[in-house]
């Protein structure tokens, strides 16, 4: 469950565009839960988005990011069949990435 | 995997077309965090649990032992093995004690997410699958006599006004182009806003981080309307359910939504 | 609130972060080690305090072109677009987003290899309605865009 990412990248002409959704909750730590405890912040902190083996975009984020995060950037070149990476890493030492290739 | 993009963009309800939200919409796009759900509720499937160590595979959801795919869009129905109408959910918590030993004390008393919490198992399955009914027709059975005053029952519990704010479900759904605040309220005796609605259930809901089921829905209807709590897989929700879901009959199930 | 939880760079960490950027990359660790999450301004609770904590005032700028929803169905997910316009505003290194009326406005940080066009999409929580800012910086100054987007109350939740 944890560290899933979906991935779509598609040509626009001469850019690669690149959709990710990730799984986490992305919780700021200020909710407490029913029985009035505190929920730990848990979200995640750094993000990357690869071509290849190029790091297009690198991201830090805080837990004001929406939960089930999003992430669209786009990038010069790439090529049909090119691999599109996205990793990450959250507040608590977890990881999550994801994989694709550009259509 | 590729159906499941294009027809998400069916879940936005028709009537946002009233324009206030359709710059968010379209900024949003139609990336669907329900889509990781609908992973998480295959996965429980098809995984052994419970003492017999057992998965659902052989759990007949009205189409036969494992048949999933148009399942949801059938439900809630009459199943002979129980005598009794049951709505999604609770037929997957018997299904959970009659293949894999689970005690349904256990499964019953939390199917839902409190806060907090990133989704339930029940809460994964339902949304799988709906996801499995994408596209097909609504259709819940209708022929045999306990399903038919199943209906019945829920007409009239949609209609039957109580609580410190003698509200009904008419109260607020009985006409058609209302609103609460910025939010439009379907007609749910309306065969067009029914189906969007029925159909666009189970949905993620944003302001939640979870997706929520039809039974969850109704559940926080009970207590928005300052109503008793409504005990999951009662007659009662089961009743409101069969009501909607035979006013929507001949719509389109375009589950899992998408909705604040 | 411990601060290692809200986001305080804690060494493990940033290694954590950089060895598992150099097993996807395959480049040598210490190339990731520049770019550093700058917490003071993620910690900070008001809007100018983390503007000074990035550096100066930035100064509005036409180049930055930010795109929010004047009108969001619910401040848990807004979706927010920026892009630069590289033909009146070229060498933008980084992209930061903020939110005034959030308990810490600054929600994003975005960094981006020199020269590449600037085109990011993502969802922000706002708290309440009030200004978001979408702030650039090239060749060393801030520059910027906002916007005010609304938050409305739900109705019942359907």
């Amino acid at each position: 469950m944890a560290g899933r990412i979906k991935i779509r990248a598609q040509k626009k002409g001469e850019m690669t565009e690149v959709k990710a959704l990730m799984r986490h909750p992305m919780e700021t730590g200020m909710r407490k839960d029913q029985a009035g405890e505190s929920i730990p912040a848990h979200f995640i902190t750094d993000v990357a988005v690869l071509h290849g083996d190029q790091p297009v975009m690198q991201a830090h984020w805080g837990a004001a990011v929406s939960a089930n995060p999003f992430l669209g950037v786009r990038f010069q070149g790439g090529q049909a069949g090119d691999a599109v990476r996205v990793v990450w890493t959250d507040n608590q030492g977890g990881t999550g990435e994801g994989e694709t290739t550009i259509r | 995997m590729i159906t499941r993009w294009c027809l998400l963009w069916l879940a936005f309800p028709a009537w946002a077309d009233e324009g206030v939200f359709d710059q968010y919409r379209d900024l949003m796009g139609d990336d669907n965090p329900a889509i990781f759900v609908i992973d998480e509720g295959e996965e429980f499937w098809y995984q052994s649990q419970g003492p017999s160590g057992a998965t659902l595979e052989a759990c007949d959801l009205g189409l036969g032992a494992g048949v999933t795919r148009g399942a949801y869009a059938q439900f809630p129905r009459y199943f002979a093995d129980t005598d009794r109408v049951m709505d999604i959910e609770t037929r997957l918590i018997h299904c959970m004690e009659t293949l894999q030993g689970r005690d349904r004390t256990v499964t019953a008393a939390k199917p839902y997410s409190l806060r907090g919490d990133f989704g339930t198992e029940l809460e994964a399955l339902v949304t799988w699958l709906a996801a499995e009914s994408e596209g097909v027709v609504i259709a819940p059975e209708q022929g045999h006599p306990k399903e038919r005053a199943m209906y019945a029952l829920g007409e009239e519990i949609f209609f039957y006004r109580a609580g410190p704010h003698d509200f009904s479900c008419a109260t607020c759904h009985e006409q058609s182009d209302k609103r609460i605040r910025l939010q439009q309220l379907p007609n749910l005796t309306d065969h067009h806003d029914a189906a969007d609605a029925y159909g666009s259930w189970p949905a993620y809901r944003m302001s939640q981080g979870l997706v929520r089921t039809m039974g969850w829905r109704l559940q926080d209807c009970f207590r928005q309307q300052r109503w008793p709590g409504l005990t999951f897989g009662s007659e009662v929700s089961i009743a409101l359910q069969t009501y909607m879901a035979v006013n929507a009959a001949g719509g389109i199930m375009t589950a899992p939504g998408l909705k604040r | 609130m411990n601060k290692t939880e809200k986001g305080r760079v804690s060494r493990r960490r940033l290694l954590n972060w950089v060895a598992l950027l150099s097993t996807a990359v395959a480049l040598p660790a210490r190339a990731w080690a520049a770019v550093t999450r700058p917490d003071t301004a993620f910690d900070a609770t008001a809007l100018d305090q983390a503007l000074m904590a990035l550096g100066e005032t930035p100064t509005r700028h036409e180049g930055v072109i930010f795109t929010t929803p004047d009108i969001a169905e619910n401040g848990a997910v807004v979706p927010i677009r920026v892009e630069v316009d590289q033909t009146v505003l070229p060498n933008v290194s980084k992209v930061y987003v903020l939110v005034e009326m959030n308990p810490n406005p600054l929600a994003a940080v975005f960094d981006i290899a020199s020269g590449t066009e600037v085109y990011i999409e993502t969802r922000v929580k706002v708290a309440q309605t009030g200004n978001l800012y979408a702030v650039v910086e090239s060749d060393g100054q801030l520059f910027m865009a906002s916007r005010e987007t609304k938050v409305t109350l739900g109705g019942c939740g359907g």
